[in-house]
């Protein structure tokens, strides 16, 4: 029983007992029996260190339980907790409420994904995109020789893909990609980085597997160099870039 | 066709054309604009051989990109495969027919039937 509690105890969210207050905006709406999103007003306290998370828990714990909302490690980690915050994609664990300098904050489900109820969405098509792409070392001799026990590689060789390793599958890019937003079958800046990332990879042996995959009519070309995903990332993976480089592939300019 | 060389046609078609209509601006440039727009200076161009054949490729350069970007705009506002199948022809018959259209006007004066 009292495992249960201190269970209970974790989940919530830190105390807040500041005077500053914020008004936080929060959409609801269930797909299932509702026409449009409704927003829901509540006053949250605020620290200079409370996240946009702990602000929609505090929510929950006090005003309104029902609020969904997915998360889990509060810490950037787990790519969980990304919806539209004040209108741009961003982790809600990732966001102070400080530095929105904004005392009205609205938070919305993330664009150019269906929605589950209020902030939770569907994350099945990014999975499928990124699972398409085959996101995983391919080669033939996948037994080691004998007198070897990795695949080595130069710090040089590292540098041409470790960013995108940083991809935490959050979604945000796919969100504020325009693309996306008209092309329901557009493979996305987050596949895209993917691929790029095992393409550069000097152990991988997949190149033409993967050019040929994501060179279709909702592939890599449909891509517009918006740059967005590139600024929403909270890796600092830079998705608009890696796209350009997988493009010089497929044009001739790399190898 | 892969839409790797697909769009390898577009961008070049895209440097051809903006390089051969410069040239087309540059010859207009030599007569005043109006009078390079008269009836018998346009018939003239077209009888200039080596004119009417940039002429026609500019017609070919311009139809091929435009239409490949009508029908890249057209399968991102809208998915299906019946739907993406209907706009890729319908781009395609489409721009074969602007080519004869324009071509035709260039062959018919060449023969004297204008």
């Amino acid at each position: 029983m009292a495992q249960v509690s201190s269970i209970a105890e974790e989940q919530t969210s830190t105390p807040i007992s500041s005077s500053k207050s914020i008004t936080l905006r929060i959409a609801k709406y269930n797909p299932k029996h509702d026409e449009s999103s409704q927003f829901m007003e509540f006053s949250v306290p605020y620290e200079k260190w409370t996240t946009v998370l702990e602000a929609i828990l505090e929510v929950k714990k006090h005003f309104d339980h029902s609020i969904a909302v997915r998360y889990s490690c509060r810490q950037a980690t787990c790519g969980s907790c990304g919806m539209m915050i004040n209108g741009k994609p961003k982790l809600a664990c990732f966001t102070k409420i400080s530095e929105l300098n904004s005392n009205v904050i609205t938070v919305e489900p993330m664009s150019n994904f269906p929605i589950i109820r209020d902030l939770a969405v569907k994350f099945e098509k990014l999975f499928d995109s990124h699972h398409k792409i085959k996101p995983y070392i391919i080669r033939d001799d996948s037994e080691l020789e004998s007198d070897e026990r990795e695949f080595l590689q130069s710090p040089k060789e590292v540098e041409q893909y470790i960013q995108f390793a940083n991809c935490i599958k959050c979604g945000l890019c796919n969100s504020a990609c325009p693309t996306m937003a008209t092309d329901s079958s557009f493979v996305g800046p987050q596949a895209l980085a993917q691929a790029y990332r095992y393409v550069a990879d000097s152990r991988d042996k997949g190149k033409d597997t993967r050019l040929k995959i994501i060179d279709e009519s909702h592939g890599i070309w449909r891509c517009h160099f918006a740059g967005s995903c590139s600024q929403v990332c909270p890796k600092g993976v830079d998705p608009a870039m890696g796209i350009q480089l997988l493009r010089g592939y497929l044009l001739g300019f790399r190898s | 066709m892969r839409e790797s060389t697909i769009m390898k046609i577009h961008y070049g078609t895209a440097l051809a054309a903006v390089a051969l209509v410069a040239v087309h601006i540059l010859m207009r440039l030599t007569q005043g604009f109006a009078e390079s727009l008269e009836y018998e200076s346009v018939l003239a161009n077209y009888k200039f051989i080596p004119y009417a054949i940039m002429l026609e490729l500019i017609l070919i350069l311009l139809a091929v990109h435009g239409f490949n970007g009508l029908r890249v705009i057209l399968i991102e506002l809208k998915q299906g495969k019946m739907y993406e199948k209907a706009v890729s022809y319908g781009c395609f018959v489409a721009m074969i027919g602007l080519i004869v259209y324009g071509s035709r006007t260039i062959i018919m004066t060449n023969i004297g039937m204008i």
